[in-house]
């Protein structure tokens, strides 16, 4: 079995992934596993690759707000993440706007794929259809 | 390798070959052997939960997120016994009289295509829904299209014993859906045509097939295949490609086959598309009830077409554009929430197309045109319309910066929608309708003989011209009668020669 994708960047990636959902900083041990769990089922049909690339770009957000901030992304406050990855998502080269969008995409796919995320947000489908609301 | 021999092979079970099966019942029932090869396992009704992360994995190939060559779109499409028809809304369209003129394929006459669309529209018990099966989602739209000075139109569905679980795009849960998966595969089984699922056609030769059979992954959904796992090689004097837009170039071109037309894997389209949410001051019926019932019809005006939509809090959120706190407070409103689906009725360009890697798997390329971006915005503009018109509070439109648009800038639509916000790779794009890469005239003929291989057929969207500028799969169904009708007749000469 394959080692967590983000195992080797935890810390950057839930910094990350808390500035993407702000709900997420509020999670406990075990939906963090879950989230990150999900992902990895997620990349499982993915090359190896692009889990490194990941990894790379995890750590890059990281240490890049080093040269602006001189604080490493995990250390930066609030406003300040917000504010990193928007520059990432706005960037005039397609190469890091995608590869955020990725990133983002996962962390969405981790947080909201989890059951407890989709009753919290009042998402309420049924096999059954209209008898279960009647 | 395990050797084999059929009369007819057929490469996928969705609507092009599932539909191709049942047409050749005859030659089964003559005592021909006709094989299906499908990709995807075949699932017992009871593994259909309606969990997104249970389901998306188990039935669209990348999870329903397979992304174009530069990443900047995801294509999605179905990988099952019956293919796309699996996970599909039913909604059944009649072959368009404008768009099959303008494709001006010799001997495809759009009377012949629209009277054989009918035979498969009655099989699978096409009908509109009565009003009470439709939800407040559906209703707004109408209401808005209605207020906003647009007409919208209900779309026909397939659909038997629906119980409104809006899970269609997941498969349905009920087993409602007349796809070929419901229809005409288990009509086609019955009568003689043999079905092999986890079946992977690796490469194609002279009148013969290489399949790669694959065992059930332990904790993975799905049954096993009717055939031992290993390889074999099957020959057979017909090979019936439909394998989709994707799988069927892609396929060809891995092939290395002599005499190919040079232009497969060209001309690809797919009405790439927006997913639009507008919230509500109250909640409203969203997640329940049949998500795709109407549709307002821009094609020839401003070439795009609106449809409603409902989806999942995964494809919501992805499909929302931004995140943090502004993200967050969209989802949590998910029970206020109305969806409108926006597709933008692209074309055939050079340099849109299905190529192969260098181990044989598909790449697709995709820029996206000038005019498709227009059609996009355009499409994005009568959404915002539509929601504020039904009494939306704020709207969200991925070409807008920021993206969240409330009820005080109703009247500054234009400006706050604008192409300078179409930023590839920044915003979510997607696309199911997947077309083109075989297209009749250059690669096929309107019969879907491959040009200079008459052992060798296509029958699925791969042999649209250009893009359908609606939903496809009753075309696709027409399409594959006229190619099942052309193997009938030329059976007998193919089956001699081999």
């Amino acid at each position: 079995m394959r080692d967590s994708t983000f195992a080797p960047v935890r810390d950057a990636f839930r910094a990350v992934a808390g500035t993407i959902v702000p709900e997420a900083q509020s999670l406990d041990e075990r939906a963090w596993t879950e989230l990150e769990s999900a992902i990895d089922t997620g990349l499982q049909t993915r090359p190896d690759s692009m889990r490194r690339q990941l990894r790379i770009f995890v750590r890059a957000i990281d240490v890049l707000p080093l040269f602006r901030f001189a604080k490493r992304f995990r250390a930066l406050d609030p406003a300040q993440r917000t504010q990193f990855l928007l520059a990432l998502q706005d960037s005039s080269l397609l190469l890091i706007r995608r590869g955020f969008w990725g990133l983002r995409t996962l962390v969405f796919m981790g947080y909201y794929g989890r059951e407890e995320a989709q009753r919290a947000i009042g998402y309420r489908a049924d096999p059954r259809g209209w008898e279960a609301r009647r | 390798m395990i050797e084999k021999r059929a009369d007819v092979v057929i490469v996928g079970s969705g609507a092009g070959g599932g539909t191709v099966a049942q047409e050749l019942i005859p030659l089964a029932r003559d005592g021909r052997k006709v094989i299906v090869l499908e990709q995807g396992p075949r699932f017992a009704r009871d593994e259909f939960t309606g969990r997104e992360m249970d389901m998306a994995p188990a039935l669209y190939e990348d999870q329903g997120g397979f992304l174009t060559a530069d990443g900047t779109m995801t294509l999605a499409f179905g990988r099952a016994y019956g293919g796309s028809t699996v996970v599909y809304t039913g909604t059944s369209m009649f072959p368009p009289e404008r768009v099959i003129g303008h494709w001006n394929v010799p001997g495809l006459d759009h009377s012949d295509l629209d009277t054989r669309a009918r035979k498969f529209a009655e099989q699978n018990n096409v009908h509109l829904l009565t009003d009470d099966l439709i939800n407040d989602n559906n209703r707004l739209f109408v209401e808005g299209c209605r207020k906003a000075g647009y007409k919208a139109e209900q779309f026909p569905i397939n659909v038997k014993g629906c119980k409104g679980s809006s899970l269609c795009n997941l498969g349905c849960p009920n087993g409602a859906k007349q796809g070929t998966h419901a229809v005409q595969l288990p009509n086609a089984e019955k009568n003689g045509v043999e079905v092999v699922t986890r079946a992977e056609v690796v490469r194609i030769e002279d009148r013969a097939v290489i399949v790669r059979v694959s065992e059930k992954r332990a904790g993975t959904k799905g049954l096993p295949s009717e055939w031992q796992p290993g390889e074999y090689r099957i020959a057979s004097p017909i090979i019936v490609l439909a394998g989709g837009a994707i799988g069927t170039p892609a396929l060809l071109l891995r092939s290395h086959i002599q005499g190919l037309p040079p232009a497969v894997g060209e001309g690809f389209t797919c009405h790439p598309a927006h997913i639009l949410a507008a919230e509500h001051q109250h909640d409203i019926t969203n997640d329940v009830g049949h998500p795709k019932s109407y549709y307002l019809d821009r094609a020839v005006e401003e070439g795009f077409v609106l449809e409603t939509c409902m989806y999942f809090p995964f494809t919501t959120a992805k499909n929302l554009a931004g995140f943090g706190a502004p993200h967050s407070r969209l989802m949590r409103a998910f029970p206020r929430l109305q969806m409108i689906l926006v597709l933008a009725c692209d074309h055939a360009v050079a340099g849109n197309r299905v190529s192969v890697d260098g181990h044989g798997k598909p790449r697709v390329h995709y820029q996206f045109t000038k005019q498709t971006i227009d059609a996009l915005i355009a499409a994005t503009r009568a959404s915002a319309r539509i929601f504020f018109a039904a009494g939306a509070v704020r709207v969200h439109a991925p070409s807008a910066d920021p993206p969240l648009l409330e009820r005080a800038d109703a009247d500054r639509i234009d400006q706050r929608i604008d192409a300078s916000h179409f930023k590839p790779g920044k915003i979510s794009v997607s696309a199911a309708h997947l077309m083109g890469g075989c297209g009749m005239g250059p690669v096929t003929d309107s019969r879907g003989r491959v040009r200079g291989l008459p052992w060798l057929r296509v029958a699925d969207s791969s042999l649209f011209p250009d893009s359908l500028e609606i939903n496809p799969y009753l075309t696709i169904m027409a399409l594959a009668d006229r190619v099942a009708e052309g193997v009938r007749e030329d059976i007998g000469s193919l089956a001699a020669e081999h």
